[in-house]
């Protein structure tokens, strides 16, 4: 069988809540060993779950959850947190795919010194703490490089690792608003507290970026021999996917303003109302032959002649009444269908699809995008796979996400070399090992 | 120069508008050598999208071009001609990695797909983004950054009930699509020396949506999971409260801000607003009461009339809550701690001028990121990459150009 594209490369991570697993997901799924060091004494909210043995109350029955409608975000597998809810939290499951999990209670300095004989071992280490508040703990690049000189060190806080906010500890939703997205992201007509939206692209975009990181590092050791040291600030990876906003501003001292649904260029685009309950379709005339296109897609009724609408700047003008128009057709048509219709008219346009529909598009069936992983709490689901095809290495989920402790007897005997006494004295000083959190576990506080 | 991380990375980018760019400038910034691949006397489409430095419709002045192509270097060739696919395929000789964004079937219809290049050159990497990849019954579909939100996104679930789904701001799925082809490139190309060959990556921006963090994977997961369908919610302001403390965006004296709360975070609100007596206040002393939640939003309201969206901030910075002003594009480029940081960058353009860009997305302590040029002119560096490195001389340019090839 093919080796995967990272094979040999082991990366220590003490990633939370999003951006960081994303991170070491998409390591781990080209094929990097990636071991979670975690830790019984300590529970990382909003990571495994936003308390380890959450009230009933707070387990979600419906689409939405705590803090104010998180959906899916803070799901059990079946409602059901269990016994051990910290293995049957969704998100977590999720990105934490083809991935190891090993426990060692870093406020102790044995603990601290099993982390080094592991950090020993690896080739990165990647972690998303408030910088600096790890040295507490004695573990900082520079005692990290005495014991494996060419470690790569990546840091991704929220704001980086100096200035005067580097301490801030912030969510995607406040990075959002910060780098300038949320204020394009608004319904024209209404204002921002009404435009509530939970869909964070900080954390993809901090997640995906971090990766990136990791790779120009381990080309740079490949190429020189030496580690280094990454900075990076979740805010300044999603800065530069708002590049044309900035630029305005910078070129024109213009502030570009929300456009809804619509287009600064291309007209008419927007959501229309489909057959069925709440049912969407999306659709963008990229061009006055795309605009053809969509007259003959509908019928080519009277009104698509008018000749004010067959410029762009004509479109623009009269939207409103072109959107009339439109919803009028969509309305009496399945989503999908329209789909159809205008593709086969050169048009750009889609359904809305909500988390039922996307597990049932033919399209990401036919790629077998969805996957089937068994987890020993959970049992066997179905599982959003692999962002991207690689021809020579396929890539796969090649197991589900760890149980709490999984791997810690291949973490400490196999790639620590520990032997069975050590293992079973600092086992049973709790200075490493279990797989359930103890009682009152909370956060890590540095 | 100093050394960066990339700098014996060689790149072919035939790719165009955002997505490809961006996973070029990326390998780009951190030392790759970009070789930009232009159609003859159009380059690329995102000359023609704005913003334009002065308004002023010009191929060389698209705020978008200039973002996405700095630290590249162009060429114009027309790959639709003998001469010109043959001179792509010699470059391709000379580089580690490919990088195109056509529709599924142009490639491989100009005879320059996979399995040609690969003969060429067995270690290439080549990364072709499209809509909704190489294979499947989408493929020949066409798609606009809010189709590809809606169908791979999480359209569904963005904006209010009531309402209409809403697009995210911007074209973030193109640009995210692009780091995600970074990646995926970069990880393939470390690859190469293990399999003693290159090979190559499909990107779908559908799935690069689906599969993504942005909630989008674990919303989909929590209908696998537990049958949930996150679907659009009310607003912070009507919703259900199942905390006392406040979530969401709120009005202050001068804009808006987004906050966020944990169960254990009173104490920092009553640090924040500088209101010690509300620690004993019996109404609050139990977080989870949804009764008493209305008497602080009183308090909090209150508060946030009072102070500016910046006041709010550093309030909340010191009292350790997450929250943040919503920012505008002017305030982003004032923020003092990006200045502290020295974030944005600025340089010279022959058209243009000095103008400030987005700067580096992570700093590495040994091979920093660098703004060395900005982007190409269309054909800047024609002669330069033809002479030098393919050995031309002048007088075949001319020819070429003549026939326009070049």
């Amino acid at each position: 069988m093919a080796r995967l594209p990272l094979e040999g490369v082991r990366i220590v991570g003490m990633p939370v809540v999003i951006a960081g697993p994303f991170a070491t997901m998409l390591l781990a799924d080209m094929g990097a060993e990636v071991i979670l060091s975690e830790s019984i004494q300590h529970f990382p909210p909003v990571t495994r779950g936003a308390f380890s043995r959450p009230p009933q109350f707070i387990v979600p029955t419906t689409g939405g959850g705590m803090i104010g409608g998180t959906g899916g975000l803070s799901t059990y597998y079946d409602h059901w947190a269990g016994s051990r809810p910290w293995d049957r939290y969704v998100m977590f499951n999720n990105l934490g795919r083809n991935e190891l999990s090993c426990c060692i209670d870093l406020t102790r300095p044995k603990g601290v010194d099993v982390f080094k004989r592991l950090i020993k071992k690896s080739d990165v280490f990647l972690e998303s703490n408030r910088p600096g508040s790890i040295d507490k703990l004695g573990i900082t690049y520079e005692s990290l490089k005495e014991v494996k000189p060419d470690i790569i060190h990546i840091n991704m806080p929220a704001l980086g690792s100096t200035g005067r906010h580097s301490q801030g500890a912030l969510f995607g939703a406040q990075l959002q608003a910060l780098a300038g997205h949320t204020w394009l992201t608004r319904y024209p007509d209404l204002d921002y507290t009404t435009t509530q939206s939970f869909i964070f692209h900080a954390d993809a975009c901090a997640g995906a970026t971090a990766a990136f990181a990791v790779l120009c590092a381990l080309h740079y050791r490949k190429r020189t021999g030496k580690g280094q040291h990454i900075d990076l600030s979740q805010l300044e990876t999603v800065i530069p996917h708002l590049g044309e906003a900035i630029m305005d501003y910078t070129m024109n001292h213009r502030v570009q303003e929300p456009l809804g649904n619509r287009d600064a260029n291309m007209a008419p685009q927007g959501v229309y109302r489909c057959y069925g309950d709440d049912r969407w379709v999306v659709i963008t005339v990229d061009s006055d032959k795309a605009w053809q296109g969509l007259c003959r897609g509908m019928g080519n009724p009277e009104w698509g002649k008018e000749e004010r609408f067959s410029t762009v700047k004509g479109r623009m003008e009269n939207h409103d009444e072109i959107d009339r128009f439109i919803e009028e057709w969509t309305s009496r048509h399945d989503n999908y269908e329209v789909m159809w219709i205008l593709q086969k008219e050169g048009v750009a346009a889609g359904p809305v699809l909500d988390g039922r529909d996307a597990t049932h598009d033919p399209h990401l069936a036919y790629r077998g995008f969805f996957e089937i992983a068994k987890h020993r709490e959970t049992g066997v689901h179905l599982y959003p796979g692999i962002s991207w095809k690689m021809s020579k290495t396929p890539l796969k989920i090649r197991k589900a996400a760890p149980c709490l402790g999984e791997d810690n007897d291949y973490v400490f005997k196999k790639v620590i070399g520990m032997s069975d006494a050590e293992i079973k004295e600092l086992e049973k000083e709790q200075i490493i090992g279990g797989d359930e959190y103890v009682e009152g576990a909370g956060a890590l506080q540095l | 120069m100093e050394d960066s991380a990339l700098s014996n990375v060689k790149v072919l980018d035939s790719s165009w508008y955002i997505a490809g760019p961006y996973c070029t400038k990326l390998l780009a910034d951190y030392g790759a050598d970009v070789i930009k691949v232009e159609k003859p006397g159009e380059g690329d489409p995102a000359r023609r999208i704005g913003p334009f430095f002065n308004d002023d419709r010009n191929l060389e002045k698209s705020g978008l071009f200039l973002h996405l192509n700095t630290n590249k270097r162009g060429i114009t060739l027309n790959l639709k001609s003998a001469e010109g696919k043959r001179i792509f395929k010699e470059m391709v000789k000379k580089v580690d990695i490919v990088v195109e964004s056509f529709s599924p079937r142009v490639m491989p219809g100009l005879g320059l797909g996979y399995k040609v290049l690969e003969k060429i050159n067995p270690k290439i990497i080549m990364t072709s983004i499209s809509n909704f990849g190489q294979t499947g019954p989408y493929r020949d579909f066409k798609a606009s950054e809010i189709v590809e939100y809606a169908m791979g996104g999480e359209m569904y679930s963005s904006g209010i009930a009531e309402r209409e789904p809403l697009k995210l701001g911007g074209n973030v799925g193109q640009y995210q699509a692009g780091t995600m082809a970074a990646v995926a490139t970069l990880g393939a190309f470390y690859g190469v020396d293990l399999q003693g060959e290159g090979q190559h990556i499909d990107i779908s921006i559908m799935e690069t949506e689906a599969g993504d963090a942005d909630r989008r994977s674990t919303h989909i997961m929590g209908y696998l999971a537990a049958g949930v369908i996150t679907n659009r919610w009310v607003p912070p302001r009507e919703a259900a409260r199942i905390m006392i403390m406040p979530s969401g965006v709120y009005p202050c004296k001068d804009g808006f801000i987004n906050t966020l709360s944990m169960p254990t975070w009173f104490p920092r609100y009553v640090k924040a607003l500088g209101m010690p007596e509300l620690k004993d206040d019996p109404r609050f002393q139990n977080v989870y009461n949804s009764e008493t939640a209305p008497e602080f939003d009183a308090i909090w309201y209150n508060w946030l009339a009072d102070h500016t969206k910046q006041e709010v901030f550093e309030a909340c910075m010191e009292a350790k809550i997450a929250s943040a002003p919503v920012n505008n594009a002017e305030d982003v480029v004032n923020y003092s701690h990006l200045k502290d940081r020295e974030y944005f960058s600025e340089i010279e353009h022959p058209v243009t001028g000095r103008i400030t860009y987005t700067g580096a997305p992570f700093k590495l302590s040994e091979s920093p990121w660098q703004l060395r040029s900005p982007a190409p002119l269309l054909g800047q560096h024609n002669e330069e990459i033809y002479t030098r490195i393919l050995g031309y001389d002048k007088k075949d340019l001319a020819k070429l150009k003549e026939r326009g090839v070049i």
